[in-house]
């Protein structure tokens, strides 16, 4: 076990002083407070914890903090950027895609995730990369028509 | 063999058992003031009130009433507040009633603050449960905003020295069209200090002339969700805060007989509370409080108990020892017997239900502090003062030095009316010294929560060729009373529910009971129009006068297609249809049976009438959720359980739906303006299940009678 001093976490660089085998997650919590990441599952399977690592989604709950140094990390807070909504948090917010809210970050990250790799996913695409992330108010429908629309808006 | 106590007996609908005397809530006037500075006050008196003038208020319109509903206040900025004890768990409430009270102020939405479940701040509230919020406290608040504004218009008539009732309300504004002349709502109520109880006879805006509600206004705080900044209890920090976690037991009732927490003790910052066979620890941070709960040598006594493969059997033959309450015991009219012996084909069939999980993404937390001989408490619960009574009952301190707060929450469905995490964390802070946070695992939520009630249902009846049923005699064990009377026109009838000792914890659940009660009636229905030879939408019509729910069948079958839709092999489409909480539903589906063993939803549609609507794309959002986390009980989300354990209490385990599940919806809603408006988080997810097992059947030939119907792959 080492001691991590220093991630990069929404385009800065942060100083932190934690075992290299602590979750991301709870880094980003507890450490950094960026508590828009949510804990939902602690075992993969649920998405509340969905991040960006150097563009790519992780889930931040089986991610140790060691596999994070080095990478850029974005988290929900990183997203918005002077004052104006990504695409996709616009998207979520003109077709109502959210009831609680608690699975909205994590359901974000990985749309956002998703349109990094593929701008312009179809309905089949969409369905597959998110089959990891649950809303249990089920606004699933909603969901994808967020991302449909968010696919449309950035292209 | 260790059966649970009274303590978790089933609860029908929570709300009827929580009706208890009224609250009495003891401001005096200056208080108000005093707490929430000076402006305008409307008082809304509660339901005590209401029943004892027989609804129309006869007092004093300045004094304040010795029960209290909901408030509203205008303050010197414009701002109106907005108090209530209903907590937003995700259906919209926060959104839909400031869209009320914004309609009769005449003022824009944004200019309505919410402050909602506090119990320092809001009067009491028995819970926000049995889809009550809409039919109950909307009007309350529609009629406080309109006494507000009545308030507002006698102010700016002195002020401006008009008449009154040459005066217009617009945009936050009282204007007097001839002079030009205009006072802001802040302007009227700055330096004020007037109260008002609620007029029951104000004139409100009649659901024709809406412009306000009955649109879909988007979730008022909506921009703090996609952003990651709103504060869950899972979120908050308190100064000083400790990290807290309870040791679990082995089993269900397993009770403590030794406990080794020497190793535990010499963490660094760690407490141990032991408090009979409770035991939790308060550390630093996570990863050291589930160090210290690894540390821990308990040895548990443990005694057998029942298995989920007993279950049925169990449920029939042990009846709760408190039977009658709820809405047990027998409803009958005219006489099965000769409605049996009138049939040209008679039947019986029995149905089952599985327990099943709420399982909220945000699971139970808490944030305890004390200070001194006071606590607070953050927490996500739907039932604040609840929780607030366990605190008070778990540390003998009375009301007033408890204070429960509850941020908006993860989501509940039923399934967080009780203050689990609330009394654990408060009791680990009170020997730690310290406020401390604790947040339960996905694991201990799926284990230490409560569930929806398991049951079994007994059905019996006799139809005639011509699609009249005749005879329909109905018992429900165990999964509840609500909706077990048919809106349907039989004549004879017999319908009772059964209370038992049930081997889990269970509790509330969105349309707990209504849910099983609608899978057994409305797949029965199915079986005897089947017998008959019958199309199972004539057969329903046949037997029902009801015109709400006949116009909602009629609105489903139309969108679906009914006629046209003809079963084949490995495909089929199944109605059902039914009545709960003030609404009426009816949904079709159209299944296709893949590799001899896989039920998928080709299509949904979805007919809901819920009186006048308040805001359709929240209704929609509601019933479409409502339609998919239905599919999840119907098809495979099943507890299971053996001598005390629960064997799958993960999402690995636990299926629940996801993307790929999502058939394509079509959610028709029926607005009527002429009714009142029923609450909508609960009815729209009975239809469901009866519908695909209806739908199996046609496709099959196979009547699934045991919910979840996919339970490992369907046989046929």
């Amino acid at each position: 076990m080492s001691r991590i001093k220093e991630i990069s976490v929404n385009g800065a660089r942060r100083p932190i002083d934690a075992d290299s085998d602590r979750t991301l997650l709870s880094v980003l919590r507890d450490d950094l407070r960026l508590t828009g990441t949510k804990y939902g599952c602690g075992e993969g399977q649920c998405g509340a914890c969905t991040v960006l690592m150097d563009g790519k989604s992780v889930r931040s709950c089986m991610t140790s903090l060691g596999a994070a140094v080095g990478k850029q990390i974005v988290t929900i807070e990183g997203l918005e950027k002077e004052g104006r909504l990504h695409p996709v948090q616009e998207a979520f917010l003109e077709t109502g895609a959210l009831q609680c809210g608690y699975c909205t970050s994590g359901m974000i990250m990985s749309a956002v995730g998703l349109l990094g790799r593929n701008p312009r996913p179809g309905r089949e695409e969409i369905i597959r990369y998110m089959e990891g992330n649950v809303c249990r108010c089920c606004t699933y429908p909603r969901i994808i028509a967020a991302i449909e629309k968010a696919s449309g808006g950035m292209s | 063999m260790k059966l649970r106590g009274s303590e978790f007996e089933i609860e029908p609908e929570r709300y009827e058992l929580l009706d208890g005397p009224a609250y009495k809530f003891d401001l005096e006037r200056r208080d108000f003031f005093r707490v929430l500075g000076a402006g305008i006050l409307v008082l809304i008196p509660g339901a005590g009130d209401a029943q004892e003038s027989g609804g129309t208020v006869q007092r004093d319109r300045n004094s304040v009433p010795e029960d209290v509903g909901a408030w509203i206040h205008v303050d010197p900025d414009g701002i109106v507040r907005v108090f209530t004890g209903k907590a937003e768990v995700g259906q919209n409430i926060r959104t839909s009633l400031s869209q009320v009270v914004a309609e009769e102020l005449r003022t824009p939405v944004d200019r309505i603050r919410l402050v909602m479940a506090d119990t320092a701040l809001t009067p009491f509230d028995a819970g926000t449960f049995g889809s009550r919020t809409t039919p109950v406290m909307a009007p309350q608040l529609r009629l406080a905003a309109a006494t507000a504004r009545e308030a507002l218009l006698e102010l700016a008539a002195k002020r401006l020295k008009s008449e009154r009732s040459a005066l217009q309300v617009e945009a936050g504004r009282i204007v007097d069209p001839r002079s030009k002349r205009a006072l802001s709502f802040g302007e009227l109520s700055g330096g004020e200090k007037l109260l008002r109880t609620v007029s029951r006879d104000v004139a409100t805006t009649p659901p024709d002339d809406w412009s306000v509600t009955g649109t879909s206004v988007p979730k008022v705080d909506g921009r703090t969700y996609v952003t990651g900044a709103h504060i869950y209890t899972v979120d908050l920090t308190r100064p000083g805060m400790l990290v807290g976690k309870v040791l679990r037991p082995a089993a269900f009732d397993a009770t403590l007989e030794s406990l080794d927490a020497s190793a535990a003790r010499t963490l660094p910052g760690v407490t141990v509370v032991r408090d009979g066979d409770f035991v939790g620890v308060a550390a630093p941070d996570e990863t050291c409080a589930a160090e210290a709960i690894r540390a821990l040598r308990p040895v548990w006594k443990t005694m057998p108990q029942p298995s989920n493969k007993d279950l049925f059997q169990h449920l029939k033959e042990n009846p709760a020892s408190s039977a009658g309450r709820g809405r047990g015991g027998p409803a009958a009219r005219g006489s099965i017997a000769e409605g049996m012996a009138a049939a040209d084909y008679k039947q019986s069939a029995t149905y089952s239900v599985a327990y099943i999980a709420h399982a909220p993404l945000e699971p139970r937390a808490a944030v305890a502090e004390w200070n001194g001989p006071n606590l607070i408490v953050w927490t996500g619960t739907q039932r604040p003062f609840g929780v607030r009574e366990e605190l008070c009952r778990a540390f003998g301190i009375p009301q007033d030095r408890v204070r429960v707060i509850v941020p908006d929450t993860g989501s509940g469905y039923g399934g967080k009316h009780s203050g689990e995490a609330a009394v654990e964390a408060a009791r680990i802070a009170r020997t730690a010294g310290r406020p401390v946070r604790l947040v339960w695992t996905r694991e201990e939520e799926f284990i230490w929560a409560y569930f929806r009630p398991a049951g079994v249902i007994e059905v019996s009846g006799g139809i005639r060729r011509d699609g009249s049923i005749t005879a329909w005699e109905f018992h429900n064990y165990n999964s509840g009373g609500s909706a077990i009377a048919p809106v349907y026109d039989f004549p004879n009838q017999l319908t009772e529910f059964h209370p038992s000792r049930s081997p889990l914890r269970q509790g509330s659940y969105r349309g707990l009971a209504a849910t099983a009660n609608h899978f057994a009636r409305e797949s029965f229905i199915d079986e005897l129009a089947h017998a008959v030879e019958l199309d199972p939408v004539v057969v329903r019509l046949k037997n029902l006068t009801n015109p709400r729910l006949r116009s909602v069948i009629e609105a489903a079958a139309e969108r679906f297609g009914w006629q046209e839709k003809r079963s084949s092999n490995g495909s089929g489409t199944g109605i059902a249809a039914g009545f709960e909480k003030g609404s009426y539903l009816a949904a079709c589906v159209e299944v296709e049976i893949e590799q001899r063993s896989r039920i998928r939803l080709r299509r949904v549609v979805q007919a809901f009438e819920c009186g006048a609507v308040v805001n359709p794309e929240h209704l929609k959002n509601q019933v479409e959720g409502c339609i998919l986390q239905g599919l999840g009980g119907a098809l495979f989300e099943e507890v299971d359980f053996e001598n005390g354990k629960i064997l799958n209490p993960r999402f690995s385990g636990y299926r629940v739906p996801r993307f790929s599940d999502v058939p394509p919806i079509e959610v028709v809603l029926v607005d009527r303006r002429d009714l009142p408006s029923a609450g909508a988080g609960e009815t729209p997810i009975v239809g469901l299940a009866p519908a695909i097992a209806n739908a199996v059947f046609r496709a099959t030939g196979s009547r699934l009678r045991s919910m979840p119907l996919a339970r490992g792959g369907i046989k046929l």
